[in-house]
Formats: C-alpha cells, structure tokens, sequence
C-alpha cells in the first residue's frame, strides 16, 4: 500500500440477513428448517463500494437514513466484516460510533477516562500521558473523583467527547458526534476541528447529516445511496446532491397534493436553482371577481436565516391577469427560502386568503463554487463574483 | 498466534475489564470486598451444619467438612463462571456493536473475574485445612494442575454458550437444568463409595469435574477417596476426561471464533 494512503476500501459487499420475526430460539429454528422456509429476508446494505482516503484528508460520508453509511463505517472500524472485497488500514483507528460506549455509572470520571481508553487500545500509560489534555479540554477538572451518574447529561457527553479527539490516534471515525455541549465548548471543539482539518497526519472520517459541518471541515466527501457511491469529489458538490436528494425525497412543496387549496404558488423554474437564475413562479388562486378591490402580496422567507428579505406589498389585481411574478436572485447568497402570498379584498385589512407552511412554495439556491473559500452563506446577500 | 492474542493492548484491556468488573461488584455495600471472603464463609457453615452435622453423610470419610468444602468451591466456581460468560456477549453487546475489541477479551475477562473468586475461597479452605490439621503431604503440588483442567474445561464450555446464547436465547434454560442434573451426578455432597454400583462410577468419572475434583481431594485432603485410578484400574479409560477436556476447549473456541464475525449483527 501507498504510503500516503491512511485507509483503502476496495470492493466490499455487505449483505444482512433481517429475521422475519424472533427468530432468536431453537424451536423456531427447528419449525423453520422443516418448512423449508428461511426465517430472514437479505438486505444488500453495501453493494461493491471502492473508495481510498489519503492521509490527512477530512473525509465525509453522508447520505439518507438507510443508505448504508452507518454500516461503512462500522466496517472500517473493524466491527463488521465484510462479505466480499477488502478493507486496508494504515495507522491507529479510534472509532466513536456513538459517544461514551462502555462508560459505567458507578464508576469515577477518571476510571471511566482510563477503562474507554483500554477499550480503544491505549494502555494505562498512554492513558496517563494523555489525561491531562483530556479532562482540561472537557473542563471537568474538579469533578473527575466523582462518579459518573451524578454528572450531568451534558458533563458526560463532554467528557466522552473529549476523550474521542484528544487520544492521539492517527485515524478518527465520527458518526454525527459534532455538536455536543453548550455554546462554548461547541466553540471550541470548533476550532479544534479546523485545526485537525490542517494537520497533516490525522485523517478524520465523518459521517453527518449536517451540510454545514461537512461544507466548513471535509476535504474530500462522497454521497452513498442504496448501498452504492453516487457522487464523490469536494463536498460542496456532495453536500448540494445530498439537499437536492432530500428535497425530493421530503416533498415539503405539497403543491403536488391533489387537495386544491384557496391559494397556492405553482413555480415554473426549477426549484433548485443558482443566484444566477431567475425564478419565476405563478399565484394560482381563485378570483373573487367582486366590484371590490382585490389586492395581492407576495413575499420571500429566509428559512435558514431568518426574516422576510423581500415583499412586494399590496397591489391590485384583475380577474384577467396571469399572476406570473419573476424574482432575479443575483445578491441572494445560498439559502433555503419560502414564497408565501395573500390575498385581501375591499380594505387592506381584509385577507381572505393565504399560503401557509404547506401551500407556499420551497425553493433553494444552491451555488456551485469554482473556487474554494467562496461559499460564505452565513449572510443573507453575497459578494458578487 | 499466542503473541497477537496476548499482546500488550489485549493485556491492558483484559486488565481493565476485570478490574471493573470487580471493582462494580461490591459497590455500595458496607463491607466492601471483605464480602467475597465472608460469603463463602457464611455459606460453609450452613452446609457444614446440615451435612456433617444432622446428615452425616460423610461417615468414614476423614476431613469430612474440608472434603465437602472443597467440592462445593470447585462446583460453585464452574457455575459462576459458566453462567456468567453465558450472558457475557450479549450482555456487553453495546462494545460488541460499537467498538471492534477482541470478542473473546470478554468472555475470558468474564472467567478471570469467576478464578479470582475461586481463589479467595481457595484461602478460605486453606484455613479450614489448618484449623483441621489435615496431614499435608507433597502430592498437594497436583492440586492447581487439576484446577487448571477444570477452568480450561470451563472457558471451553463458556466460549460455546455465549456465542450459542446470542443466536439461541434458549440456551440459558437448557443450562441451568444441565447444572442442577450436573450437580448431583457429580460426586460433590457424597461420597463416591457411596455408590456401589462400578460401572456407574466409573461412569460419573467420566466427566472431566468429577475426575478432577476427586483426584484433587485424593491430592490434598484424604486418601480414602475413589479416585479414577482405582475404579479403571489404570486402563486407557482413565485419560478420557482429559480428551474430553481438549475436545471441549478447542470445539468451543472453534464455534465462538467461527460465530463472533457475526457477533455486532446478531446481537
């Protein structure tokens, strides 16, 4: 193997074999093996996934539920075997699935620091030099005599998390363990991150449903669908085929529903788009047809940020008008945003109709970077390139 | 192969584990670890009670009460230490599922905690064998041998019920009526003179605990004892508990080997 090269997947298979139901006595095993029936149903959770990880790298994994991520990475932490294809590790690899696996309650912070540390393969002296670091980073200094169970929640979880990124291992494998804590340990596991994202010889593997962690550290991501890598490449690219995955998948535009509501927004350009499109969209609603005044509205919600960054105010409309609004999205930085309208009649007080949750319309503006370092969503107008 | 399964971070983690284990064992009893000596203690002065004293099931056989001990030590730890490595996997299934250790570590940490015990009933006996002034003479050099063979028995028997018990849950009843019926065709409250039929003798002799815990009492506190010797008069016979004994370690190190790939999955 390459020396630069910190973990290699080549070829694995996996495949489970579910029970249909509790299949776990001896009678049952018996009836089944005299009916001929098999008593379980195989899932192919992995199908032929190759991928390398150099070292260093700040690799994400994501994908949806039941893609099949969780099972990578339990099999690159040794924990299942793969079927088929082989799996190459170079270097020490710490594995947190989970946060304080093998804690015990009645024990003391620090026997508990030292057990999780022989569970990961480090023995009491390495535990011993590496104490330190941990507890000052969990800032859990006065209560390491302490039993565990009279921590508080967020205490243990700081401790475990703590002792997950400062044992020195050369390869990390997280699964969705990165906010935990409050506002200022979260601050600071922040900063550690970015600088373990430069350190050359620790390699991290992170498997997140968080688009914006996996934007701010990896180096390198690859999406995985139905037990097979559908995209790979930098992880703006992977990050944005994942929201676009959900977006189909969530259907929060119930638009499509036959239930015709009063008022509803029908867009007519795709609803993942770019600050260099223009999204159009039509208000479909019923025309009052009254000698009254029938005044319109529209307005955009920033549903990530917060805030109505644009509306139209009221103004009148004819039975006769096709409603088609165009909005050109040339400030408008990356964003998840809402259309909503309504409609009043006679006074400006007077809303007789108007879209909700449900029939206001989603869309997403989801800019591809050239170059690395642009993407800087965290205001709602971007710098024009 | 011995140098992976006994390297240093293997070492440290079979350490550890034990350590814990013991250390949650007495939590929050008042009397703490002097619990494990007092236990046994308690427990031998009721048998003592009953069978040397009301029963007097042991007429004629010398040291009696340290003979009775013994065995109840000897049985008690095989229980323990089958019993527990039976739940073992299954109970530490969050490791199993999280985190790749060796699956064996806790089996065997499960036995060595179950052999620190059997140890400190050992000093209990030992103090008894004192008090009693029972002769003691140089063959009490075979005594740990035989233990020896009881625990490699006992961990070959506990590597197969843990790794059975994770795919069949029936297995936990199935042994403890194996261990009640074990308990009482294995000459541990009576004498074996006591049966006089040869052939069942020699029969119950074939069970690798009954041998060993005779030929341990022969060892170490009276020489009026049916020991295998006797009853096979030296044939090829005599060595089938020790068979059995290879037989049972390595087929059950075999299935547990074959069987924890699957361990994470299964549980």
């Amino acid at each position: 193997m390459k020396d630069n090269i910190a973990i290699k997947v080549d070829h694995i298979d996996k495949t489970f074999k579910l029970p249909h139901e509790k299949n776990t006595s001896i009678k049952s095993s018996v009836v089944n093996f005299y009916k001929h029936k098999k008593g379980y149903e195989k899932q192919q959770a992995l199908k032929d996934v190759t991928f390398e990880i150099n070292k260093g790298e700040f690799f994400g994994i994501v994908g949806k539920n039941g893609s099949g991520k969780s099972t990578l990475l339990k099999i690159l932490a040794g924990i299942y075997r793969p079927d088929k294809g082989n799996l190459l590790v170079n270097g020490k690899l710490v594995p947190f699935i989970e946060l304080g696996v093998g804690f015990s309650p009645e024990l003391s912070g620090r026997d508990n620091v030292f057990l999780n540390g022989s569970l990961l393969g480090f023995s009491r002296n390495e535990m011993k030099a590496m104490y330190n670091d941990i507890v000052a980073f969990a800032e859990l200094e006065r209560f390491m005599d302490q039993k565990l169970k009279n921590y508080s929640s967020g205490m243990q979880v700081r401790l475990a998390f703590s002792i997950a990124i400062r044992t020195q291992s050369d390869i990390l494998l997280l699964d969705e363990v990165l906010a935990v804590g409050d506002e200022a340990f979260q601050r600071k596991s922040e900063d550690f991150f970015n600088r373990i994202k430069k350190d050359k010889n620790k390699t991290v593997v992170l498997v997140s449903h968080s688009m914006e962690s996996i934007k701010k550290y990896c180096t390198q991501a690859i999406l995985i669908d139905n037990g097979k890598i559908i995209k790979r490449g930098n992880p703006e690219d992977v990050a944005n085929a994942y929201s676009e995955q959900n977006f189909d998948a969530k259907d929060i535009n119930v638009n499509k529903n036959k239930i015709k509501p009063k008022i509803r927004i029908v867009p007519l350009t795709k609803s993942i788009v770019t600050s260099k499109d223009v999204f159009s969209f039509k208000v479909d609603f019923k025309h009052p047809k009254t000698k009254l005044k029938v005044y319109l509205a529209y307005n955009i919600i920033d549903l990530k940020r917060g805030g109505i960054p644009y509306d139209s105010g009221l103004f009148v409309v004819r039975p006769d008008d096709d409603n088609v609004y165009n909005l050109p999205l040339t400030l408008f930085n990356n964003g998840d945003y809402r259309v909503n309208a309504s409609i009043r009649v006679g006074t400006k007080d007077n809303v007789i109709a108007f879209t909700d949750e449900n029939s206001g319309h989603v869309f997403l503006i989801r800019n591809k970077y050239v170059k690395k370092g642009l993407n800087n969503d965290y205001g709602l107008l971007q710098r024009l390139q | 192969m011995l140098k992976r399964v006994f390297s240093k971070q293997n070492r440290v983690l079979l350490a550890e584990l034990v350590r814990t284990d013991f250390k949650l064992r007495y939590q929050d009893s008042v009397l703490g670890y002097i619990w494990s000596l007092l236990r046994p203690l308690l427990i031998f002065v009721i048998l003592y009670v009953v069978f040397v004293k009301f029963l007097k099931v042991g007429d004629g056989v010398p040291y009696y009460a340290q003979y009775l001990l013994f065995g109840i030590v000897v049985w008690n730890f095989f229980v323990e230490m089958t019993m527990q490595s039976l739940g073992s996997v299954v109970g530490r299934g969050d490791l199993i599922r999280k985190i790749s250790i060796p699956r064996w570590i806790i089996v065997l940490s499960t036995s060595l905690a179950a052999l620190i015990n059997l140890g400190l009933n050992l000093i209990i006996i030992l103090i008894f064998i004192l008090i009693g002034h029972v002769p003691i003479t140089g063959s009490v050099v075979l005594v740990p041998f035989y233990l020896l063979e009881i625990y490699i028995f006992a961990l070959g028997v506990s590597f197969f019920l843990s790794a059975a018990f994770v795919k069949y849950r029936d297995i936990s009843y199935i042994w403890e009526v194996f261990l009640q019926a074990g308990f009482y065709i294995t000459p541990i409250l009576y004498p074996l003179s006591k049966i006089t039929n040869v052939l069942f003798q020699k029969i119950i002799l074939l069970n690798p605990i009954a041998q060993a815990l005779q030929d341990a009492r022969y060892a170490m506190i009276t020489k009026v004892t049916t020991i295998p010797q006797t009853v096979f008069k030296g044939g090829w016979h005599e060595y089938i508990p020790f068979m059995i004994v290879v037989l049972v370690f390595f087929g059950g190190s075999a299935y547990f080997k074959k069987q924890s790939k699957h361990f994470a999955e299964d549980i």
